[in-house]
C-alpha cells in the first residue's frame, strides 16, 4: 500500500500549482468571472500545454490515459486554485466518449489538443439528482434521430462547443432502460441555450432541444443502453469533485488556521481560545476524514466491481458533502465579519463548498444509493 | 401552569391580524416572503404606514409616541407582523438609539430625536464595531477630541468604524469614540451623534458573500461634531452602549419569522421532487424538517417564558444569550434546508432578479432562486450582535460560573 502521489503526480501538481499562482490569482479569477464569457481562453489554453487535457484522454487517441489518482492530484489543485474553467464538465465529457472511443476518437483528439470543450446535460427540470429521469424524446428518424426537449442547469452548458446530452428512445419517465447518448455540436439548429452565472462563480445553462437532428453516428453506445454508462461516468465524475472538494477544504482550514493565529482580540489572537482551538482540530479532521474517502473513491472508480464501486463513491460523496458543509461554515463563523465578505478568499471557497452536492448528488441522495445497494445488510 | 393566550391577548392579536392584511402593501409583502432584497423605500414605506397607525415603536411608553404595549403584546405583534411577510422595522432608530436617549439624553436631544425616528425622518446607523474591535469592542480607537472653536465647542472625530448596516442610507449615525486612553478600555469611551452629512465622513461599501450592499466603511477625518450631540456625560458611553446591546437582543429569537420560513421549506418541499416524488415524504429529508420544527417549538415556548418573566424593569439576562444562539441556529439551519430542497436549483445566481431588475428568474424557479444567497447572508446571523462564541462566554459567566 503506497498513499502518496507518484512522483510524476507530485510534479504535475507542483507545475499546476505554480501555474495557478501566477495565471489564476485571486484578482485574475475575478476579472474571468466578470467577463462576458465568464471562462478563460487563455487559461484553456495554459492548463493544455501543461497537459491537462491529454491527461484524461486514451493514449489511442493522443492522450495520457490518466488514472483515477492521477486525476486525484489534479483536481485538489484546480480546487484550491478554485478554477472556474470547464475542465471538470470535459473530462466528463471525455468519459462518456470513452465507452465508445473508436467511433468518437476524432473529438477525444480534439479534447486531447484542447481544442474541444464539452458539457454534459443530462439533468431535467424535475430530475433532481436522478439521471434516469429523462422525459427528453429521441425519436428514429430514417438514418438519424430527432431530440426534443429541455436540459436544466447543465454546468458549462454555453461555454462548451460540443453537449453531450440523454434523451429517451423508448420507455416511461425514470425508466432505466430505453435511455441513449448522443454527441453533438452545441450550436447545431434547434438548439438554443440560455447562460448564467452560479453562485459559485461558474457558468450553467438551459438548454433547450426543438426538432434537433442528429445521425446515428453521434450515440454513444447502443441505443436504449445508455443507464449503465452514465452512473459509471457519474461516478468518475462525483470522485472528481471529491477531490477538488479536498483541495478546496484543505487551503480553507490552512487559510482560517493562519487567520487564527493573526486576528487579534481581547490582547491576543483569537487562536489562543481554547474555545476556537477545539473548532479548529474538528476541522481538520473533518478534512482528513473527507481526504480518506477521496482517496479511496479515486482508486475504485475503475473497478469492474459496480457495486463495490457505487458504495464507495456513495460513501465518498456522504462524508466529503458533510465535510463541505461544516468545513465551509465553520471557516466563516471563525473568520467573523471579514468572512462574510467577498473580498474574502475564504468566502469563495465556502461557496464552492456549499455547491458541493448540487450536480452530482448530495448527502441524501448518496445515502439513498448507498443503502440501497443490495449488499448493503451484510458490508462492512 | 396555562400556556395559551387569555381573551384579552386573542381580542389583541386578532386587531393587529386585520390590521396588518389592511395596510402592508402587497409588493413589499411579495418581496419579504419571496426573499428579494429591500431597498430604502420598501423599509421607510412600511415604517411610516405604521407610525400612522402610531405602532411603530412597540416597547415606546405612549407619551412617547410609542405603542406602550407589554412584552407578551409585543411578541404577538412581532408574530403577527412577520407570520404576514412585514418587514423588520429597522433596530437602529427604534430599538437601539431611541431607548438610549430615553434614558440618558438631554431634553433636547429626546425632543429633537425621539419623533423623526417615530417618523423615520433620521435613518439610524450603528456605528460600533471597527476593523480592530469587533467581539472586543470596548477596544475601539476612532478618537474624539475636545476643542474649542469661536462659533462653539465641538469633538473632533478621526477613525474608522466598519460593518455599519445599511449605513449609505443613513441620515445620523450613533457612535462609541474614545475621549480618554489613560483608564481601563471600557473607561474613556463616549457616545455621540453625528450627522452622516457632517464633511470629512466616508462611506464605502462593503460587498458581502451573496453579492449585496448591505454593509460599509466609515471614515472619519477631522469631522467636527458639536458638543451638544454628546450623550449623557463624557467617558460613560460603555454604559450606554451596553444599555443598549440589552435592547438589541430584543426579539432575538425571531420565532414569527422562523416559522413563516418553516411553512415555506415545506411548500418547496412539497413543490420541488425526486423520483417523482415530493421530496417532503422523502424519509431522510422529512427527519430534517421534524427536527427542526421540534426545535423551534422548544424556542417558542422557552421565547414566551423569558418573555413572560419580563416585567419590564429589571435588565434582560443572560437567558438572551440563549434565544440569540438558538433563534440564529434555527434561521440558518432554515435556509440550509431550502437550499437542499431545490436541489440543482440552488447553483444559478440571478442578482438581475434578487434586486427585482427582472420580474422572473432565468431559469424560470422564482421560488428557488434566492435561497442560496439568503442562506449565504445568514451566516451573518451568529456573528453580528455578538457572535454566538461570545453569547456562550456570557452563559458560561453569568450562568455556569466555571
Ligand atoms: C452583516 C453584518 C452586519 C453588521 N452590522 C453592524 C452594524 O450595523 N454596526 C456595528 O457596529 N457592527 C455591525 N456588525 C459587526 C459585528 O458586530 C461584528 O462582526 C461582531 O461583533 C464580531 O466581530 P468581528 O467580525 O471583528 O469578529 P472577531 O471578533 O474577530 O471574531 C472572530 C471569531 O473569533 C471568535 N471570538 C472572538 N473572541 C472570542 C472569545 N473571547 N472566545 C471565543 N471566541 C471568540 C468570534 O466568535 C468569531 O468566531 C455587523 C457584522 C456583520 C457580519
Amino acid at each position: 500500500m503506497d498513499f502518496n502521489l507518484t512522483q510524476e503526480q507530485t510534479q504535475l501538481s507542483d507545475t499546476l500549482r505554480r501555474w495557478i499562482e501566477k495565471e489564476y490569482d485571486f484578482e485574475a479569477r475575478r476579472a474571468i468571472i466578470k467577463s462576458a464569457e465568464g471562462v478563460s481562453a487563455d487559461a484553456w489554453s495554459g492548463l493544455a500545454e501543461l497537459g491537462l487535457m491529454a491527461l484524461p484522454v486514451p493514449e489511442a487517441q493522443d492522450g495520457f490515459g490518466a488514472s483515477g489518482s492521477d486525476m486525484f492530484a489534479v483536481m485538489q489543485e484546480l480546487g484550491k486554485g478554485l478554477l472556474v474553467e470547464p475542465y471538470l464538465a470535459t473530462v466528463s465529457g471525455v468519459q462518456y466518449l470513452k465507452q465508445d472511443a473508436e467511433k468518437h476518437a476524432e473529438l477525444l483528439q480534439q479534447v486531447a489538443g484542447g481544442e474541444a470543450r464539452i458539457a454534459c446535460a443530462l439533468g431535467e427540470a424535475q430530475s433532481r439528482y436522478n439521471r434516469y429521469d429523462v422525459a427528453m424524446t429521441a425519436k428514429a428518424d430514417g438514418d438519424g434521430y430527432i431530440l426534443n426537449g429541455r436540459k436544466t442547469v447543465v454546468v458549462h452548458g454555453a461555454q462548451a462547443d460540443h453537449l453531450i446530452v440523454s434523451a429517451r428512445t423508448d420507455g416511461d419517465p425514470r425508466d432505466h432502460s430505453g435511455i441513449s447518448l448522443f454527441v453533438m455540436a452545441a450550436d447545431a439548429k434547434g438548439i438554443t441555450r440560455s447562460d448564467y452565472r452560479t453562485i459559485d462563480g461558474m457558468r450553467a445553462a438551459d438548454i433547450n432541444f426543438a426538432d434537433v437532428r442528429v445521425q446515428v453516428a453521434s450515440l454513444i453506445g447502443a441505443a436504449g443502453e445508455a443507464w449503465p454508462i452514465i452512473d459509471v461516468v457519474s461516478d468518475y465524475s462525483c470522485a472528481l469533485i471529491c477531490a477538488e472538494a479536498v483541495g478546496i477544504m484543505q487551503a480553507t482550514y490552512e487559510t482560517t488556521l493562519e487567520y487564527l493565529k493573526t486576528r487579534r482580540q481581547f490582547d491576543q489572537p483569537i487562536g489562543a481560545f481554547q474555545a476556537l482551538q477545539h473548532r479548529m482540530v474538528e476541522m481538520f479532521i473533518e478534512v482528513e476524514q473527507a481526504r480518506s474517502m477521496a482517496m479511496l473513491a479515486a482508486a475504485r472508480i475503475g473497478s469492474d466491481d459496480a457495486e463495490e464501486r457505487r458504495r464507495t463513491v456513495s460513501g465518498a460523496m456522504i462524508r466529503v458533502g458533510q465535510a463541505a458543509n461544516r468545513v465551509g461554515e465553520e471557516a466563516i463563523q471563525l473568520h467573523g465579519g471579514i468572512g462574510m465578505t467577498n473580498e474574502m478568499q475564504v468566502a469563495h471557497y465556502f461557496k464552492r463548498l456549499t455547491m458541493f452536492g448540487a450536480v452530482y448528488g448530495d448527502v441524501d441522495h448518496h445515502i439513498n444509493r448507498f443503502t440501497h445497494q443490495p449488499a448493503f445488510p451484510q458490508s462492512a | 401552569m396555562n400556556l395559551d393566550y387569555n381573551a384579552e391577548e386573542l381580542d389583541f392579536r386578532a386587531e393587529v391580524r386585520t390590521f396588518i392584511e389592511e395596510n402592508l402593501p402587497s409588493d413589499i409583502q411579495a418581496k419579504v416572503l419571496a426573499h428579494k432584497r429591500l431597498n430604502r423605500d420598501d423599509y421607510k414605506r412600511w415604517h411610516q404606514i405604521l407610525h400612522a397607525k402610531g405602532w411603530v415603536a412597540p416597547a415606546w411608553p405612549v407619551e412617547t409616541g410609542g405603542a406602550g404595549w407589554n412584552p407578551v403584546q409585543r411578541h404577538i405583534w412581532e408574530e403577527e407582523a412577520t407570520r404576514a411577510g412585514a418587514p423588520n422595522v429597522l433596530s437602529f432608530g427604534v430599538n437601539m438609539i431611541g431607548p438610549v436617549l430615553m434614558a440618558f439624553g438631554s431634553d433636547e436631544q429626546k425632543s429633537h430625536y425621539l419623533p423623526r425616528i417615530l417618523s423615520c425622518e433620521d435613518w439610524w446607523c450603528q456605528g460600533y464595531s471597527e476593523p480592530g474591535s469587533g467581539s472586543d469592542l470596548a477596544s475601539l480607537k476612532t478618537a474624539a477630541k475636545r476643542v474649542q472653536e469661536d462659533d462653539g465647542e465641538y469633538y473632533v472625530v478621526n477613525g474608522q468604524k466598519t460593518w455599519t448596516t445599511l449605513g449609505q442610507h443613513a441620515d445620523m449615525i450613533f457612535c462609541l469614540v474614545r475621549t480618554d486612553n489613560s483608564g481601563r478600555k471600557q473607561q474613556g469611551i463616549s457616545f455621540l451623534l453625528i450627522d452622516m452629512n457632517t464633511p470629512g465622513i466616508t462611506v464605502r461599501p462593503i460587498i458581502t458573500l451573496d453579492e449585496d450592499h448591505e454593509v460599509n466603511e466609515i471614515f472619519f477625518d477631522n469631522v467636527k461634531v458639536p458638543v451638544k450631540n454628546l450623550v449623557g456625560q463624557e467617558n460613560m458611553g460603555w454604559t450606554y452602549a451596553k444599555y443598549l446591546l440589552s435592547h438589541e437582543r430584543n426579539n432575538v429569537a425571531e420565532v414569527g419569522r422562523s416559522k413563516r420560513e418553516l411553512r415555506y421549506l415545506k411548500q418547496l418541499a412539497m413543490a420541488y421532487t425526486s423520483d417523482g416524488k415530493p421530496l417532503l415524504e422523502d424519509p431522510l429529508f422529512a427527519r430534517k424538517v421534524a427536527i427542526l420544527e421540534a426545535e423551534l417549538m422548544a424556542l417558542e415556548i422557552t421565547n414566551l417564558r423569558v418573555v413572560s418573566a419580563d416585567d419590564g424593569k429589571s435588565e434582560p439576562g443572560p437567558e438572551v444569550s440563549m434565544l440569540k444562539i438558538v433563534g440564529t441556529e434555527v434561521q440558518q439551519r432554515l435556509t440550509e434546508l431550502m437550499v437542499q430542497a431545490v436541489g440543482p436549483y440552488g447553483l444559478p445566481f440571478d442578482a438581475e432578479f434578487l434586486e427585482g431588475e427582472t420580474e422572473h428568474a432565468v431559469t424560470g424557479k422564482d421560488d428557488a432562486a434566492p435561497l442560496t444567497a439568503a442562506y449565504l447572508n445568514f451566516r451573518k446571523a451568529s456573528i453580528y450582535g455578538g457572535s454566538n462564541e461570545i453569547q456562550k462566554n456570557i452563559m458560561n459567566k453569568m450562568i455556569l460560573g466555571l
